[in-house]
C-alpha cells in the first residue's frame, strides 16, 4: 500500500479526461490520469459517426452558426438540456475542433482542403465533422499523443474504487494497482472524474464492457447528487446479434431503414427528417414496426440498407461499418442489408456540475458521459458526445487547475489516504471472508436483464414499479455474494464483484428517477403518461444517496431556459 | 448443447515459477463452455472466467475491435479475442496463449510496458514550426489518403510480438512503432523535419527491418507495418540527400 500525490487526479483516460488533463497540465498544474485500461483503449475510441461544430464549410451549410447548432441541440433534448449549457457547449465547439486538427486529429477533407462535414439526425445543417466513420478512434489517438507530447503521465491499469473525502473535501481516490497488485492512494487538491457511462446496466448496449458507470456510482456513494439518469439514449442502429454500433454516419450518408414489407417506414414517423430524426423517435419508430410485426421475417430487428451508396462510398465514408457487419453480423453491406436493433448507447443523465465540470464536493469535478452538466437533456442529438467531452473536458480541467492554484486548503495528512485504503482492502478481505451462497455474475445478469425488459424504450408504470422492486431484491442480494480470491494480479474476479455494487446503485437511479416522472420527454417514452408535461416535468431529476438505503432521495431542479421557447418536436 | 473446449496456456506469478522474457510455462488448462452459433472467444473467456475459474486473466474492453485490448494467440495465429467466432473453427479444441516472444503479466496478459515506451519514443505527434491559422490547416483529400493505413492502428501489439527482429536482445523500436512514425512523416502539415530521423534512421529503427512480412499477417486490421518502414527507408535517403521527405 502506498501514497501518491499529484496536484490534481483524473480519473479516466477517455477524451474528456485527456482533455481535461492537457488543459490542466498546459496550465502547469502536477497532473496524474488513471485509467483502467490504456488511454488509447478507452471507449471514446468506439465513436464513430463525428463531431458537431458549426464550421459552415459543408456547400449547405454557408449560414450556419453556433445560435443555430445550440437550437438543434435543444429541440433535441425535448427542451430539458440547460440551454445557457448548449449555447456555451456550441460556441466553444468551433475552436474546439480546429485545435484538434492543429493537434494532428485526421479529419476527412472536403475538395478545397478543409474539414468535411455530413449530414446527422436531428440537426438542421450538415455539421459534424468526420474522420471516415472511425472519428472517436482519430480523436482519442490525438489526445493520447498530446498528453506524450506534453509528459502527462499515465497510471495505466490502475482501476480506481473510491474517492476520498476529507473534512466535506475531496481529497483523492482509492485504486487496485491491476498489474502489481495491492490498493493504493492517490491524494490530489482535486480530482476530475471522467469514466464514461453506464451502459453496461442494460443488457442490449452498444456500449464497451468497461463502460460500467463507476466514475458515477463512487461519486453518488460519496454523497455527489446525479442527474436525470433516467434518460436513457438508444440508439437505433446496434447489430441484431450483438448490439455493436453502426453509426448514425450510415443514415447521413443516405441510407435506409426498412422493414420486412420492404417499406422505408420512418416516412410515417418523421416524414421530413426520415432516416435523419433524432435518435429517441427513430428508435421508437423502429420498435413500433418491429412490436406491430413488421421486423424482418417476424424477429426482432429491421433492415439498415446500404446497397445504393455503393462499393466505392461505402469504401471511403463508411470502411469500418463494413468490416464490423462482416465479422460480427456476417453480412456485407455492399451486397446485403444490415440486420439491426435499437440499443443501450448513451447515458444522458450523470454527475450533477455545471459549466466547468464543478459539483456540489470542493474539489471534485466530473465530466463527459459520466457527467451531466446538462447539454442532452432528455436526449442527445448523434455528434454532441464527441464534442462535450472535448469541451467540457478543457473547462473542467481549467476550473480544476484555477482551484487547485489558489490552494485553499493545506494538504491532506498521508494517513488519509493510508485509511482509506487500507479501508478498501479490508472491505474486499470481507467478501472472501464471507460464506455467501449469491452468484455475483448471476446478479449482474438478472440486473441488466431487468434494466432492458422494464427502463427499455416504451415504459409504464406497472412494468417499471416491478423492475424497481427486483433491482432493490437484487440489492439485497449483494450482501449474499463472497469473494474467491482477494489478491494477485489482474484479479478479474475482485475488480467485477466490487463494481457490480456501484452499477446495482447506478441502476437503482435510473430506475427510480423513471418512475416518478409522469410524462414522456425525449428518450423516456411512457406508455400511459404519453404527453410531454411542461407545467409540472420541465425541471431536472436530482438523485441523492441514503445510506443504508436502496433507492435515493428524489428533488427537482429548475431548467435553465430563456434563449428558445419550449415548443413541439416535430422532424 | 453442443459444446466449445477451450485449452489455455496459464500463468501466475504468484505460484508459477519466474520467467524471463518470452518465457512460457507449459500449464495448459481445458475447458467447456456451451456453444452458440455467434460466440466469440472472448465471450468463451468470460463464460470461463464467470463459472468455472474466477482466477483467469485477460484484457479486455470495446469487444468490437477498435480498442486493441484483447490481441491473443489463438490456435496459432494472431487474433482479436473478441473478433474471432468460435464456429469458425469446425469444433477443434481452442487453443488460447497470450502473444509470444512477450514478457507476461499474468495467464493471456502480456506486459506492454516497452511496447508503449518504444510508442512514445518516436514522437507520435504533429510537430509544427509555423503559427498554427486561425481555422484548419489546409489538407487536400490525396493527403490526407496517404494516413489512410497508419492512422487505423489500434496499438495492440501483434505485429511487435510477431516481428522475428523484435525476439533477440536488441532493442529494436517495432512494426507499430515505426508505423505511427511513418503516420507523422507522411502528414502533409507536419514540420517534423530532421527531427525524427534520427530516431528511425539506424540500426535500432528502420534497417532491423528485414521485409519478412510477419507483422502485414498479423495484423487484425489488415495493416502493412513494411509498406511504412519502406516508406521511411525511401524518406530516410531524401531526407539525408535533399533534406526533404519528397
Amino acid at each position: 500500500m502506498s501514497v501518491v500525490r499529484h496536484q490534481l487526479v483524473v480519473v479516466g483516460g477517455g477524451l474528456a479526461g485527456l482533455r481535461a488533463a492537457i488543459e490542466a497540465r498546459q496550465r502547469g498544474v502536477d497532473v496524474a490520469v488513471l485509467s483502467q485500461v490504456h488511454p488509447a483503449r478507452s471507449h471514446s475510441g468506439a465513436a464513430q459517426g463525428g463531431i458537431n461544430a458549426a464550421l459552415a464549410n459543408h456547400p449547405e451549410a454557408h449560414d450556419d452558426t453556433p445560435e443555430k447548432h445550440a437550437f438543434d441541440t435543444v429541440k433535441g433534448s425535448d427542451y430539458l438540456a440547460d440551454q445557457a449549457a448548449a449555447q456555451q457547449m456550441t460556441q466553444d465547439a468551433v475552436p474546439a475542433i480546429y485545435e484538434m486538427e492543429h493537434w494532428g486529429c485526421p479529419f476527412s477533407r472536403f475538395d478545397d482542403g478543409r474539414i468535411a462535414q455530413r449530414p446527422f439526425g436531428g440537426a438542421g445543417y450538415p455539421r459534424t465533422c468526420y474522420g471516415a466513420d472511425k472519428t472517436g478512434h482519430y480523436l482519442l489517438h490525438t489526445c493520447v499523443q498530446r498528453s506524450l507530447m506534453l509528459g502527462i503521465p499515465f497510471s495505466t491499469e490502475f482501476f480506481v474504487t473510491r474517492l476520498i473525502v476529507n473534512d466535506g473535501v475531496c481529497a483523492g481516490v482509492v485504486a487496485y494497482d491491476m498489474t502489481r497488485g495491492g490498493f493504493h492512494a492517490f491524494l490530489g487538491d482535486a480530482v476530475i472524474m471522467a469514466t464514461g457511462g453506464a451502459g453496461r446496466t442494460y443488457s442490449n448496449t452498444t456500449n464497451a464492457i468497461i463502460s460500467t458507470g463507476g466514475g458515477a456510482a463512487m461519486a453518488y456513494q460519496a454523497g455527489v447528487p446525479l442527474k436525470d439518469m433516467e434518460f436513457i439514449q438508444f440508439h437505433p442502429t446496434g447489430l441484431y446479434t450483438t448490439n455493436i454500433l453502426m453509426t448514425e454516419g450510415c443514415r447521413g450518408e443516405g441510407g435506409y431503414l426498412v422493414n420486412s414489407e420492404g417499406e422505408r417506414f420512418m416516412a410515417r414517423y418523421a416524414p421530413t427528417a426520415m432516416e435523419l430524426a433524432p435518435r429517441d423517435i427513430t428508435s421508437r419508430a423502429i420498435w413500433t414496426e418491429i412490436l406491430e410485426g413488421r421486423g424482418i421475417d417476424g424477429k426482432a430487428y429491421v433492415h439498415l440498407d446500404l446497397r445504393h451508396l455503393g462499393q466505392a462510398k461505402i469504401a471511403e465514408r463508411l470502411p469500418g461499418i463494413r468490416d464490423l457487419a462482416i465479422h460480427f453480423e456476417g453480412v456485407d453491406p455492399v451486397t446485403e442489408p444490415i440486420p439491426i436493433v435499437p440499443s443501450q448507447h448513451y447515458t444522458m443523465g450523470g454527475i450533477d456540475t455545471d459549466v466547468d465540470g464543478a459539483t456540489a464536493l470542493p474539489g471534485f469535478y466530473a465530466a463527459g458521459e459520466c457527467a451531466c452538466v446538462s447539454v442532452h437533456g432528455a436526449n442527445r442529438l448523434g455528434g454532441n458526445s464527441l464534442l462535450e467531452t472535448i469541451v467540457f473536458g478543457r473547462r473542467a480541467g481549467a476550473a480544476a487547475a484555477a482551484y487547485v492554484g489558489r490552494g485553499e486548503r493545506p494538504a491532506v495528512p498521508d494517513r488519509v489516504g493510508q485509511s482509506a485504503a487500507a479501508a478498501m482492502e479490508a472491505a474486499v478481505a470481507a467478501l472472501v471472508e464471507r460464506e455467501g451462497s449469491q452468484d455475483a455474475y448471476q446478479i449482474r445478469v438478472e440486473m441488466t436483464a431487468t434494466m432492458k425488459d422494464c427502463f427499455g424504450i416504451f415504459r409504464d408504470q406497472v412494468t417499471m414499479r416491478e423492475g424497481l422492486d427486483k433491482l432493490v431484491a437484487l440489492k439485497e442480494r449483494l450482501d449474499g455474494i463472497s469473494l474467491r480470491g482477494s489478491g494477485g494480479v489482474f484479479n478479474l474476479d475482485m475488480m467485477r464483484t466490487v463494481e457490480l455494487e456501484g452499477m446495482l446503485d447506478v441502476a437503482l437511479a435510473t430506475a427510480a428517477g423513471a418512475l416518478a416522472r409522469t410524462e414522456s420527454r425525449g428518450s423516456h417514452a411512457r406508455t400511459d403518461f404519453a404527453a410531454r408535461d411542461d407545467e409540472h416535468w420541465l425541471r431536472h431529476t436530482i438523485a441523492s444517496y441514503r445510506p443504508g438505503e436502496a433507492e435515493p432521495r428524489l428533488d427537482w431542479a429548475p431548467v435553465s431556459l430563456g434563449l428558445f421557447e419550449p415548443q413541439e418536436r416535430k422532424y | 448443447m453442443p459444446e466449445a473446449r477451450f485449452r489455455i496456456r496459464r500463468y501466475d506469478p504468484a505460484s508459477d515459477p519466474p520467467l524471463r522474457g518470452g518465457q512460457r510455462t507449459d500449464r495448459w488448462e481445458e475447458f467447456t463452455v456451451p456453444y452458440e452459433s455467434t460466440l466469440t472467444v472472448l465471450e468463451g473467456l468470460f463464460f470461463i472466467q464467470e463459472k468455472i475459474d474466477g482466477s483467469l486473466s485477460f484484457r479486455y474492453c470495446c469487444r468490437a475491435s477498435i480498442c486493441g485490448s484483447c490481441a491473443m494467440y489463438i490456435q496459432g495465429k494472431y487474433r482479436l479475442a473478441c473478433q474471432t467466432n468460435v464456429r469458425h473453427f469446425d469444433g477443434q479444441v481452442i487453443t488460447v496463449e497470450p502473444m509470444p516472444h512477450m514478457p507476461l503479466v499474468k495467464d493471456l496478459v502480456c506486459d506492454m510496458t516497452s511496447f508503449f515506451e518504444k510508442y512514445e519514443y518516436v514522437k507520435p505527434w504533429l510537430i509544427r514550426q509555423s503559427q498554427d491559422p486561425e481555422r484548419e490547416i489546409p489538407q487536400s483529400p490525396a493527403e490526407r489518403r496517404l494516413l489512410d493505413m497508419p492512422i487505423d492502428c489500434i496499438l495492440c501489439g501483434c505485429c511487435y510480438s510477431s516481428c522475428p527482429s523484435m525476439w533477440g536482445e536488441d532493442d529494436y523500436l517495432g512494426p507499430a512503432q515505426l508505423l505511427w512514425l511513418y503516420r507523422f512523416e507522411a502528414d502533409s502539415r507536419d514540420e517534423g523535419g530532421r527531427e525524427r530521423l534520427a530516431h528511425f534512421d539506424n540500426e535500432r529503427g528502420v534497417y532491423r527491418c528485414h521485409t519478412i512480412t510477419n507483422c502485414i499477417e498479423a495484423c487484425p486490421k489488415e495493416l502493412s507495418p513494411t509498406e511504412a518502414i519502406q516508406w521511411l527507408k525511401k524518406a530516410a535517403v531524401r531526407r539525408r540527400l535533399f533534406g526533404r521527405r519528397k
